[in-house]
């Protein structure tokens, strides 16, 4: 009895895995290469979720696509190329540096350079509206009043 | 010394253009990197008859129309009219690809909604629309007479897109031929 049972539970349990793809790699390295791509590939139908975490049904053709790939022997820029020839570079979560994506990977630090200059200037003004140079007239008259208070008010 | 002030305010101004102009955006249009190339391959069988098949190699010399769509897609419903519509004007012939769906289904939705492609191809994997970067059913491309796509609408057909983008489009390319 307790070995039907047993028989039941393997039938069931390999039914339940079927539900969240499991794949079989030759290699750990082909793992970790689909792991890597599925987490850099983007979603198109939702599209703040990599291939790895949607549950569209399109992320899952083209997770599909890309373990078959791997399977194959495809070399990650294959696979890649494969990607973007089909939905441009939109599909690409590190999106390649050209004259269209110049403003997305230079922008920040153009703002933040704009930001810093305008600080640094900023307190470059203030520190000299706050500390004026004094002239030596200036200087004598305040080592002046200095002296003459410690000579009002000894210790 | 009162100019000074204005600055955040033309920054601000900067800002509210910019957000403006994302707002007329959709952010689901991404452009396909297929326009002006050729339109992938594949030889399928049709609904019809699942032992023919049809290849885009069979319209070579012709400006053609694919529309992608399923039974199960329910925008494809509403967009059946507009293209129906389109089909009997007689001025674009339109390929129907059915998209992961059983033929079965495609068929009765055939029958009972009006079949305006002069042939409908069964993709029932998806291996065809991924070829063809299709990330949402409905999608239509336009295809000229040397088998090059050369547009692309995402989502559903509409009369305004008929009549603005599809049809001139399609005008001017059997212009460019002849």
């Amino acid at each position: 009895m307790s070995r039907w049972f047993g028989v039941l539970l393997i039938v069931f349990s390999t039914a339940l895995h079927a539900r969240i793809e499991t794949h079989i790699f030759a290699t750990p390295e082909d793992e970790a290469r689909y792991q890597t791509l599925t987490e850099e590939l983007r979603c198109l139908v939702c599209q703040n979720q990599n291939l790895a975490d949607s549950n569209a049904e399109l992320a899952q053709d083209l997770r599909r696509q890309a373990y078959e790939m791997v399977q194959a022997g495809k070399s990650n820029d294959e696979i890649v190329a494969y990607m973007v020839q089909r939905y441009g570079d939109f599909v690409l979560y590190r999106p390649p540096f050209r004259p269209a994506t110049m403003l997305l990977w230079i922008g920040p630090f153009a703002i933040l350079g704009i930001g810093v200059a305008f600080l640094l200037g900023y307190i470059r003004r203030r520190a000299k509206e706050q500390s004026p140079e004094l002239s030596a007239e200036e200087l004598a008259r305040a080592e002046r009043l200095l002296k003459q208070t410690r000579k009002e008010n000894p210790l | 010394m009162k100019t000074r002030f204005l600055i955040p305010f033309a920054l601000f101004l900067v800002l509210v253009v910019f957000l403006g102009i994302g707002l007329t955006l959709d952010p689901r249009e991404v452009p396909s990197p297929l326009i002006d190339k050729e339109a992938p391959a594949f030889d399928l069988p049709t609904l019809h008859n699942p032992a023919a098949t049809f290849t885009p190699k069979d319209m070579e010399g012709k400006v053609w129309l694919l529309n992608v769509w399923a039974s199960w897609c329910t925008s494809c419903r509403a967009e059946h009219l507009v293209v129906t519509d389109l089909a009997k004007t007689g001025e674009v012939e339109i390929v129907g690809l059915n998209y992961k769906d059983q033929p079965v289904d495609a068929l009765s939705w055939l029958d009972r909604l009006g079949n305006p492609y002069v042939a409908s191809v069964s993709d029932l994997h998806g291996r065809a629309g991924l070829d063809w970067g299709v990330y949402g059913v409905p999608e239509t491309f336009v295809i000229d007479q040397k088998g090059i796509i050369r547009y692309k609408q995402i989502g559903p057909v509409t009369d305004e897109a008929i009549s603005e983008k599809i049809l001139p489009l399609v005008r001017q390319l059997k212009g460019e031929a002849s």
